[in-house]
């Protein structure tokens, strides 16, 4: 349960770090290496260089300009999870992060890492599968902009090349009476999700869904949104008979199947979850119209 | 490939110098290097919570973080929890009083998180006191004991204190 051997890297600068990036081969970035300390230990990852982020002042951010959140890679679970300003606007994030691994753990582990690391039932790519966030990637070759539904390519793998390194993400809040909900299952708390569901929606005056965006983790190996049934159902009331729309988009899924959960049963969870994220969320719309 | 390098933290107050690996955790350089063994290492992959100390102040898990990564900074270890004059921690007698301990295993840990949390917040919920706690694994105490302990002190925190 000891790490392999590695070189270890502390760059002061974006700069510096994207520059040993570039020149070292075998290299892993370390965030707040709550997922990456646990696969050094086992010694699933056996990088020959280990390139610490912590010690870059510069990554550790949360900045609200032109109604628009940008957030350093390096701000903590635990603070993302306190910020006022997130809370007021976002409140899906504080809710959602309470299931984020654990007390202790969340004081280190960060969203940068989250998004990196990708694991299929992690709690902040969810949200910003739901926000439509978008991620700034850099490298020694210049940057990129990626849309969050461009971000995972498949089971725990970004769109980020070996030089690439995501430093911030941006969130657009929606309107302030907006409904939101995060729920998931899992087998004890803190553990992997076997399915969770973010919801946020907005209502008009009628009452019907003027917007909406639903995302499922935990069931396939990336989060997943429901566009289908997301565009099926604006402009109506959302009561049960529209829900065969979202199930039939889950059903469409191609589910994760392991030992201890099938897909059928993975499945099955998700359109529980759904239901209730959908009716808490619904509900919270309503009390933010009156 | 061997990479070493020389580090110095503070540790319950105390300057630690020595010449590490940089592969080493923070659990086996306070255990090992500095012969602190009231950190326990239980998982060694961050799930159990044994290992749980204070970074500047903040709970969070030695056995997933490297030595290295804690240079210039400062580390509390549930040994310097008590009193100078060798009194416990309000926490570490209300264990002793609700019987929040059995084997002791956790217990560095549970002290390490809970103390933590009670200077965020100084009056919790029952269930607040669970939430933070489901991070640390025990298999002797069924926890109950733990959550008395924890607001017992709570309780007369918020009494003295007005919180």
């Amino acid at each position: 349960m000891k790490p392999v051997a590695f070189k270890y890297h502390d760059p002061s600068s974006v700069e510096e770090a994207l520059q040993i990036l570039a020149e070292k081969e075998n290299s892993k970035i370390l965030a707040g290496g709550q997922s990456l300390g646990p696969m050094l230990n086992f010694r699933y990852v056996m990088p020959d260089h280990l390139i610490d982020l912590n010690t870059v002042p510069t990554l550790d951010f949360i900045r609200l300009e032109d109604s628009i959140f940008s957030i350093g890679a390096m701000t903590r679970q635990r603070t993302l999870e306190r910020d006022s300003e997130l809370k007021r606007l976002c409140p899906i994030f504080s809710e959602a992060l309470q299931w984020v691994g654990h007390y202790a753990t969340r004081n280190r582990g960060t969203i940068g890492g989250s998004l990196s690391h990708l694991d299929p039932s992690s709690e902040l790519p969810a949200l910003c599968a739901a926000y439509d966030a978008k991620l700034v990637v850099r490298s020694v070759r210049g940057d990129r902009i990626i849309d969050f539904r461009d971000w995972g390519i498949s089971f725990m793998t970004p769109n980020l090349e070996q030089d690439e390194l995501l430093t911030e993400i941006k969130i657009s809040p929606w309107q302030e009476s907006h409904g939101y909900a995060f729920v998931e299952f899992s087998r004890r708390h803190g553990d992997f999700a076997i399915a969770g569901v973010g919801c946020l929606i907005a209502l008009d005056t009628n009452q019907n869904v003027k917007r909406i965006a639903i995302t499922i983790i935990g069931v396939s190996s990336t989060p997943v949104r429901l566009f289908e049934a997301e565009k099926a159902v604006i402009g109506n009331r959302l009561q049960e008979d529209l829900m065969a729309h979202f199930d039939h988009e889950i059903s469409l899924l191609e589910a994760s199947n392991d030992a201890q959960t099938t897909a059928v049963y993975r499945k099955k969870i998700a359109s529980t979850l759904l239901r209730r994220a959908i009716n808490q969320a619904t509900h919270r719309a309503q009390q933010g119209l009156n | 490939m061997k990479d070493s390098r020389k580090i110095q933290l503070e540790i319950n107050g105390v300057i630690f110098e020595r010449m590490i690996e940089t592969r080493m955790t923070l659990s086996d350089f306070i255990r090992h290097e500095c012969g602190l063994t009231g950190t326990h290492v239980g998982c060694e992959h961050g799930v159990c919570g044994a290992c749980t100390i204070h970074l500047n102040g903040q709970a969070i898990r030695s056995c997933i973080m490297y030595a290295v990564q804690a240079h210039g900074q400062k580390v509390t270890t549930v040994e310097g929890l008590c009193q100078p004059d060798g009194s416990l921690h309000p926490l570490q007698q209300a264990f002793k009083n609700q019987n929040g301990l059995q084997c002791g295993f956790c217990t560095p840990g549970m002290l390490m998180t809970c103390t933590a949390y009670l200077e965020e917040k100084s009056d919790p919920t029952e269930q607040e006191i669970r939430e933070v706690i489901s991070g640390n694994i025990c298999r002797c105490t069924g926890y109950q004991g733990i959550v008395n302990a924890t607001l017992e002190v709570a309780n007369i925190k918020s009494t003295n204190g007005g919180a």
